[in-house]
């Protein structure tokens, strides 16, 4: 009999603002510990929070992008417990009235096909500073440069029934919460987190006791250690044992989970409304305005791609992975360039140089110019990517590129047949077997004038001198 | 008068109220006083120009310690200032030193200081009322002429009572709390004594307004001295039967009674009306008020400021119970444990949220009352005059009860204030006024036609 695996995901992204979410410190990554604090974010008495208005508007930004409803008014909650990063005691949350509730997310399960994964609520919240404790010998250092950075937990419903199916699921939550703007989303920068809740069942039983793991720095993490996790678990249940709730953490080295703490010392977090912070109020029209100004979203790209700019559906997914790539595309496409030929480009050269160098090298518009020069035979596809390579380093017009790197098609008639008639003259063997009926030597040929013109030569304007020059 | 001659005067009344054995101020030197009285010398006058203020030590100044009269904060120096006191110096005012309170402003006597107890002026053996008991002294002494304490359940009117000084409370969000170290942060009021109204209005108008750093501050501009009225006639006033119980105290009720027969007198209406809800205040109170608190006071950790005690197991968990254990004193440390439990897991429904709704009910009893046309309400603002030292200390509900009259417009956020009315064995009486929220002018414009027939009268301070 089979076990049916059941996953939720709770995923923490930060908000990119500026300021931190209750004072106006930086919430630049990387400085200095503990310069990126104020009495706000230290928790000095008579502090107070002070919400930031931007880290609202990108938290609704990014609840629209799930589909979310966005309630009118939600309330910072206080979330009470004691650790040595966490200045005030207690973290400035939202509990009972969430910003957002009851969203959905359309994924691709490669397990199930096309399924969708409930959103249960979006909520803003603050970060915790970072306990460091390799820092110093026998010690644990604090840094609370990160104390008060804005964040939003988004929580799945419990809807994934699949390891692979919870990746496909951050998947694409990440590229909407980007395609939004909301978040950088990097786990490696820790700006996206994941904690994941899984049980198995017998299908058609109710849900069983679930776990939490932690721990996991990357999506294909996430995976590996909900497997690890659901192997734990069916084994336990297949011997007879129970399973207890209780926290993991996995390790990326052994690939295995270990408890962290069991549900016993869990904590009591007594939440209750914050009264230093009244609740907050979004007007619909402002709501609506948000929702308005949204950019258009993965889906509604890929449906246009598809239907309008007749791609394969290949090219449309990769071009859509991230809005970067594909603004890019689409400004190309606006000059007027056919729109495959201008998905090859940027399938190929250009996110090459973008992966290499996290920006684009050569401007849409140059991109266009050098298309035209294709297009023109000024010069070859193969020297355009040459020249496109160079592009990167100048800001030169690319046909001067061309020319500078004397990469422009000849097309003039005998400087062409000075080159087929040397051709010609240094294979008489093959000639002869031309001659004699062997026509797919021709191609032979051509390959042979575009090396001795080193590649300078037009393709086009080199057959029919061929032909003449091999059947006179 | 110059600044610098107001400091010299000031420091010799501090020096003197020390040798007294008042016990009412935690932190002052006369250097500090010369260096604020020379910058405001140097300055254009203000509102409060020539006005020496004592600050309660839970708000926080750069130049002096803030301690909370708590060893857990011994010698603690805030890095920035409250919005209040900026607003007090732009006002012209010299900060006359850190007033003695009862620890983190939990308690009714102002006995609960690590520090101390500070001692009434009126009588040494009785308690100056509290939790902003030095500031009530300071200016009950006459060492300056007003004082910034801090209220959540009535802690600047029931010592201003207690000594015979003017108290006044603003409405919730009138005054920023930024800057003072939060205990009831829904109830905390910065409020204000004087020795007369019209000290204590010039220094509430002072500090009052919107300020972008407490998110709960209204946005009304800030409050303004009201133009000197003749009489009362047009003010309706409401006595409230549950505030004039059979068991008060008899020399409360005959100075009330006359306060009662002044304002009619000065051409008021007085209408007899009921708020049901009152008896419950003090336990609703005792209830948000430690919830709150114990998130508020979780800060407390000994991990980046204040005192810091290490466990013998060098482990954090033994860090904070030495660190919290040893630097609270049993008030604080039963309001944390109290407040703790009605917030956990299985008793917060049955408490906090019922406390919660209870306070609804409280704030509806004064919503329908002003609605029907009451300007404001009279009552006594204690159930009796100050008690003995050490008569109350072991018995924390007959403290709390001490707070019976005040609580209710603490729980419903509205402006209040108590004044002289009178005195019993030589102990002042004070009486109440409660308005509708956001109307201290009303408050202060009536106080000081009331305080003027008071002081025709004689015999009341």
């Amino acid at each position: 009999m089979t076990w049916e695996t059941v996953v939720g995901l709770e995923v923490h992204v930060q908000l990119k603002t500026q300021s931190k979410m209750f004072c106006g410190c930086a919430t630049t990554y990387g400085e200095t510990p503990n310069t990126n604090v104020c009495p706000v974010c230290l928790g000095l008495p008579g502090a107070l929070p002070v919400p930031n208005a931007e880290a609202v508007r990108l938290g609704v930004r990014g609840a629209l992008a799930i589909g979310c409803f966005i309630h009118p008014t939600s309330v910072f909650a206080r979330k009470n417990y004691f650790y040595p990063d966490l200045p005030k005691g207690y973290q400035i949350s939202q509990f009972d009235r969430p910003l957002a509730t009851a969203g959905a997310v359309a994924i691709e399960s490669p397990e199930r096909g096309p399924i969708t994964i409930s959103i249960t609520r979006l909520h803003l919240e603050e970060d915790a500073g970072k306990s460091l404790h390799d820092r110093i010998p026998g010690m644990t250092a604090i840094d609370l440069n990160r104390a008060g950075t804005p964040l939003a937990e988004i929580v799945s419903g419990p809807d994934m029934r699949s390891p692979a199916e919870a990746r496909a699921y951050l998947v694409t939550v990440r590229q909407l919460l980007i395609y939004a703007g909301v978040s950088e989303c990097s786990m490696e920068e820790g700006s996206l987190r994941v904690d994941a809740n899984l049980s198995v069942r017998r299908p058609g039983d109710p849900l069983g006791t679930k776990t939490e793991v932690k721990n996991m720095n990357s999506f294909a993490n996430v995976e590996r250690a909900l497997e690890s996790e659901r192997a734990r678990q069916i084994a336990l249940l297949e011997s007879g044992d129970t399973v207890t709730q209780v926290t993991l953490t996995f390790n990326a080295t052994t690939g295995e989970v270990k408890p962290l703490r069991s549900k016993e010392d869990s904590h009591d977090y007594r939440y209750f409304p914050d009264p230093d912070l009244p609740p907050l109020v979004l007007e619909t029209a402002w709501i609506e305005a948000q929702r308005a100004s949204l950019p258009e979203l993965p889906a509604a790209r890929r449906a246009r791609y598809e239907a309008v700019l007749a791609l394969p559906p290949y090219d449309v997914r990769v071009l859509t992975q991230e809005p970067v790539i594909a603004d890019y595309f689409e400004a190309v496409v606006a000059t007027g360039v056919d729109p495959k030929t201008a998905a090859n480009w940027v399938l190929g050269e250009v996110m090459t140089g973008f992966n290499e160098q996290g920006s684009f090298a050569v401007a849409p518009d140059r991109l266009a110019a050098l298309v035209a020069l294709v297009d023109d035979g000024t010069v070859s596809l193969s020297a355009a990517k040459k020249v496109f390579m160079a592009l990167s380093t100048t800001a030169d017009a690319p046909a001067a590129v061309a020319h500078r790197l004397g990469l422009v098609q000849v097309r003039d008639e005998d400087a062409l047949a000075r080159w087929v008639d040397e051709v010609v003259a240094a294979h008489p063997d093959e000639a002869a077997r031309f001659r004699g009926g062997d026509a797919k030597l021709i191609g032979f040929f051509v390959g042979q004038v575009m090396k001795k013109s080193q590649g300078k030569a037009d393709p086009k304007g080199i057959q029919p001198i061929l032909l003449r020059r091999l059947q006179s | 008068m110059s600044a610098m001659t107001l400091a010299r005067e000031t420091g010799a009344r501090l020096a003197e109220a020390e040798a007294r054995g008042l016990n009412a101020t935690l932190h002052w030197s006369q250097a500090v006083l010369d260096r604020d009285a020379a910058r405001l010398d140097a300055a254009p006058a203000g509102a409060l120009t020539g006005m020496a203020v004592a600050v309660k030590d839970n708000i926080v100044t750069i130049d002096q310690p803030t301690t909370c009269a708590s060893k857990i904060l011994d010698g603690y120096i805030s890095p920035y200032e409250a919005t209040v006191v900026t607003r007090l110096r732009d006002a012209g005012a010299l900060i006359a030193g850190k007033a003695n309170l009862d620890e983190f402003a939990m308690g009714s006597s102002t006995e609960h200081s690590a520090y101390g107890r500070v001692k009434n002026p009126i009588d040494l053996d009785r308690v100056p009322g509290g939790s902003s008991g030095g500031s009530a002294a300071l200016v009950a002494a006459g060492v300056t002429a007003a004082a910034l304490g801090s209220e959540t359940g009535g802690s600047v009117r029931q010592p201003a009572a207690f000594c015979g000084v003017v108290g006044m409370k603003p409405s919730y969000g009138r005054v920023s709390r930024f800057g003072l170290v939060a205990f009831g942060s829904s109830l905390d009021c910065i409020s204000v004594f004087g020795k007369t109204v019209d000290d204590a209005s010039r220094t509430l108008c002072a500090i009052s307004g919107p300020d972008p750093r407490d998110a709960t501050t209204r946005s009304d501009p800030p409050l303004v001295m009201q133009p000197h009225r003749a009489d009362l006639r047009g003010v309706v006033i409401g006595l409230p039967r549950e505030y004039f119980p059979a068991d008060l105290h008899p020399g409360i009720r005959e100075a009330c009674n006359a306060t009662i027969a002044l304002l009619r007198e000065l051409g008021a209406e007085i209408r007899d009306i009921s708020l049901p809800n009152t008896a419950s205040a003090v336990p609703t109170y005792y209830i948000i008020n430690p919830a709150e608190a114990a998130a508020n006071l979780a800060r407390f950790d000994g991990v980046r400021y204040g005192s810091r005690r290490v466990g013998p197991e060098g482990d954090v968990r033994a860090l904070y119970r030495a660190t919290r254990g040893e630097g609270f004193g049993p008030e604080v440390r039963r309001r944390i444990l109290v407040g703790t439990f009605v917030l956990s897991a299985g008793y917060s429904a049955q408490y906090y949220n019922r406390a919660q709704a209870v306070r609804r009910l409280i704030i509806d009893d004064f919503t329908q009352a002003f609605a029907s046309g009451i300007d404001l309400l009279f009552t006594p603002t204690t159930p009796t005059p100050a008690f003995k030292a050490g008569e109350k200390i072991a018995d924390p509900v007959q403290m709390y009860l001490a707070d019976i009259f005040v609580a209710p417009a603490s729980l419903a956020g509205l402006p209040a204030m108590s004044l002289p009315i009178g005195r019993d064995g030589g102990l002042p009486i004070g009486g109440q006024l409660i308005a509708r929220d956001m109307d201290e002018a009303t408050m202060m414009a009536v106080a000081s036609v009331l305080e003027a027939s008071l002081d025709a009268m004689g015999e009341v301070r």
